[in-house]
């Protein structure tokens, strides 16, 4: 009896060292499994590293079939609808933030308008994508005939308007749930001193969320840079930059990831590849770090 | 005197007409976009529908069953892997927060959520299109792994943290042995955080285009060989809304509705299960 209750507590000690391991084990494979997507990237993309060279990001020629690669006009088509996006996207995801944090955090219209807000989100991008290209670009078609631009209706604009209204929920879910965590006992004192609603709002909540609200607009940033689907169904596809300010806005360009969700299927030799890999790498990095940075700020705010 | 205090009031009650304007203001392009794909796609969707695989231009009728099927098959695979992984994962980083594996593997997981999806397609496609020399669903549901993990260990890690250690306290203090605890109270306890946190997964990669761009690429026909190219419902919108046919973009209009309900009722449900889940606690 007793060598029986032995066995069976052995027995559990054993199973419970094979469990911890087992816990360390998944730890350690998460990190194999992102330690390995670099490793794959960088030596992937050396080929291309190694013709291109600094060039690469620079140069202003993408043309596969001489095997010449610049990412340039790329770089500026990523680069340009991101930022319009995003400051099409900074006032509403600030509107929400301070209204569902400040005016009405608690209620049935509160929840809905935040669940709907959280549903924008979840709606897959080749939904948006499918949608802007039979409805909003024939609008944009429309008013670019009015204002006297080339009607093209995909293009920089038309990506950018979609991409801002996809990234609000990341920026405005973070700066909603940072604005209810400023102390009322702040506001209070504001109140007590006179102050109307505005200008607490103003000297009070903004000052005391500002950091916290940044890092919410980068996380947005870094969600628009990697977009892939909506854009390139957008955006036209061109491999050159245009050359006037009113072409690279209402006009098609190109973006990183769009770049690759064209071309990876088609690139027939190593350098093609592997110049595609790399406009990978560089993507790869510029989220990450843009998403860690805000990771950082927000950790660091809700610690305070 | 009463002047200014008129100015600064009427300044607050603008400001504030202002917020709520633009806060409700975007909820219009959702509400949109989603009454056009119903409207769109509602018409297209019958039996026959989800039952056939498209047919040539010219041909009336043609579903969508081979991007059905794909997309299940392959989100399931997907899940297979990652649910159980990510929910390990998840234990271990809510259990041992201060290790120093804990530090890094929480930091590869804010990585993992920062990576663009075209990104991760890109690299199976070198770690398993490439090898095997074909496109195959293995390498797509591979893909919706890598892409589910993050947001399964991110849920599963907040909901146990916020269990109250009391709990694990009283099931030592009784002589359980540590792994039974976590099997049979701590993980119990927060079963609801867990779950929607599936569910949230779920929702997020069933919609995934570009990573299956290149490792699962698209198949016209049914297939179930897992070895083989598979059509899946976000790849399939693809295709059929850049062509230049009509009968195309229906096919098209119906996949997204097909889509787009999978992803309504798994967030609204998810939604129903927290609000439970809250209350409780």
């Amino acid at each position: 009896m007793k060598n029986k209750r032995l066995d069976l507590s052995y027995s559990q000690m054993k199973w419970e060292t094979i469990f911890r391991r087992l816990l360390i084990f998944m730890g350690v494979v998460l990190v194999l499994i992102v330690v390995g997507i670099l490793i794959t990237l960088i030596k992937e993309s050396i080929p291309s590293v190694k013709s291109s060279g600094f060039g690469y990001l620079w140069s202003k020629v993408w043309d596969p079939v001489q095997n010449i690669y610049g990412a340039y006009p790329f770089l500026i088509g990523t680069l340009l609808t991101s930022f319009i996006a995003l400051l099409l996207s900074i006032p509403f995801s600030y509107a929400v933030s301070i209204y569902l944090g400040e005016y009405n955090p608690k209620g049935w219209l509160s929840n809905l308008l935040k669940n709907s807000i959280e549903l924008i989100a979840a709606v897959p991008s080749i939904i948006y994508g499918f949608w802007g290209l039979f409805v909003l670009v024939p609008i944009i078609r429309q008013i670019e005939t009015k204002i006297g631009v080339a009607p093209y209706g995909i293009g920089v604009l038309t990506a950018s308007l979609v991409l801002a209204v996809m990234i609000i929920p990341y920026a405005a879910s973070l700066g909603i749930t940072l604005i209810r965590m400023v102390p009322s006992a702040l506001k209070e004192g504001a109140y007590a001193l006179g102050a109307t609603r505005f200008e607490v709002i103003r000297s009070v909540v903004m000052p005391y969320t500002r950091t916290g609200l940044f890092a919410g607009v980068l996380l947005s940033l870094g969600r628009a840079l990697g977009e892939t689907m909506a854009v390139t169904m957008l955006i036209g596809n061109t491999p050159t930059l245009a050359h006037n300010f009113k072409d690279l806005i209402f006009g098609p360009s190109n973006t990183m990831a769009s770049v690759i969700a064209n071309e990876f299927t088609e690139a027939d030799h190593e350098q093609y590849l592997s110049a595609l890999v790399e406009l990978g790498l560089v993507l790869f990095f510029v989220t990450v770090i843009i998403n860690l940075i805000g990771k950082r700020i927000i950790t660091r705010f809700t610690n305070n | 005197m009463d002047a200014r205090i008129g100015i600064r009031n009427t300044k607050s009650m603008l400001f504030k007409g202002l917020i709520i304007f633009l806060a409700f203001l975007i909820t219009l392009p959702l509400i949109v976009v989603l009454l056009y794909i119903i409207k769109q796609g509602v018409t297209q969707v019958n039996w026959h529908f989800l039952t056939h695989v498209p047919t040539p231009v010219g041909e009336p009728g043609g579903g969508i069953a081979n991007a059905l099927v794909g997309s299940l098959l392959m989100v399931g695979m997907a899940s297979v892997v990652s649910i159980p992984v990510g929910i390990l994962t998840g234990i271990y980083l809510s259990e041992n927060p201060h290790t120093k594996l804990a530090y890094w593997s929480g930091l590869c997981v804010d990585v993992l959520q920062g990576v663009p999806s075209i990104v991760i397609g890109i690299v199976v496609y070198l770690w398993i299109v490439k090898p095997l020399g074909s496109f195959s669903a293995i390498a797509g549901s591979c893909a919706l792994a890598i892409m589910m993990l993050p947001i399964v260990i991110r849920s599963t890690e907040q909901t146990l943290r916020l269990l109250p250690p009391s709990l694990k306290e009283a099931a030592l203090s009784l002589g359980v042995p540590y792994h039974r605890v976590i099997i049979k109270v701590i993980v119990p306890c927060g079963f609801a955080g867990i779950l929607s946190g599936i569910m949230l997964s779920v929702a997020r990669i069933i919609g995934e285009t570009a990573p299956l761009l290149f490792t699962a690429l698209g198949n016209s026909y049914l297939s179930y060989a897992v070895t083989k190219p598979m059509e899946s419902l976000p790849h399939v919108i693809y295709t059929y809304a850049t062509s230049p046919y009509d009968d195309w973009h229906n096919l098209a209009w119906g996949a997204s509705f097909i889509l787009l309900m999978f992803v309504l009722i798994l967030n609204i449900t998810t939604k129903l299960i927290t609000r439970k889940w809250n209350i409780q606690l």
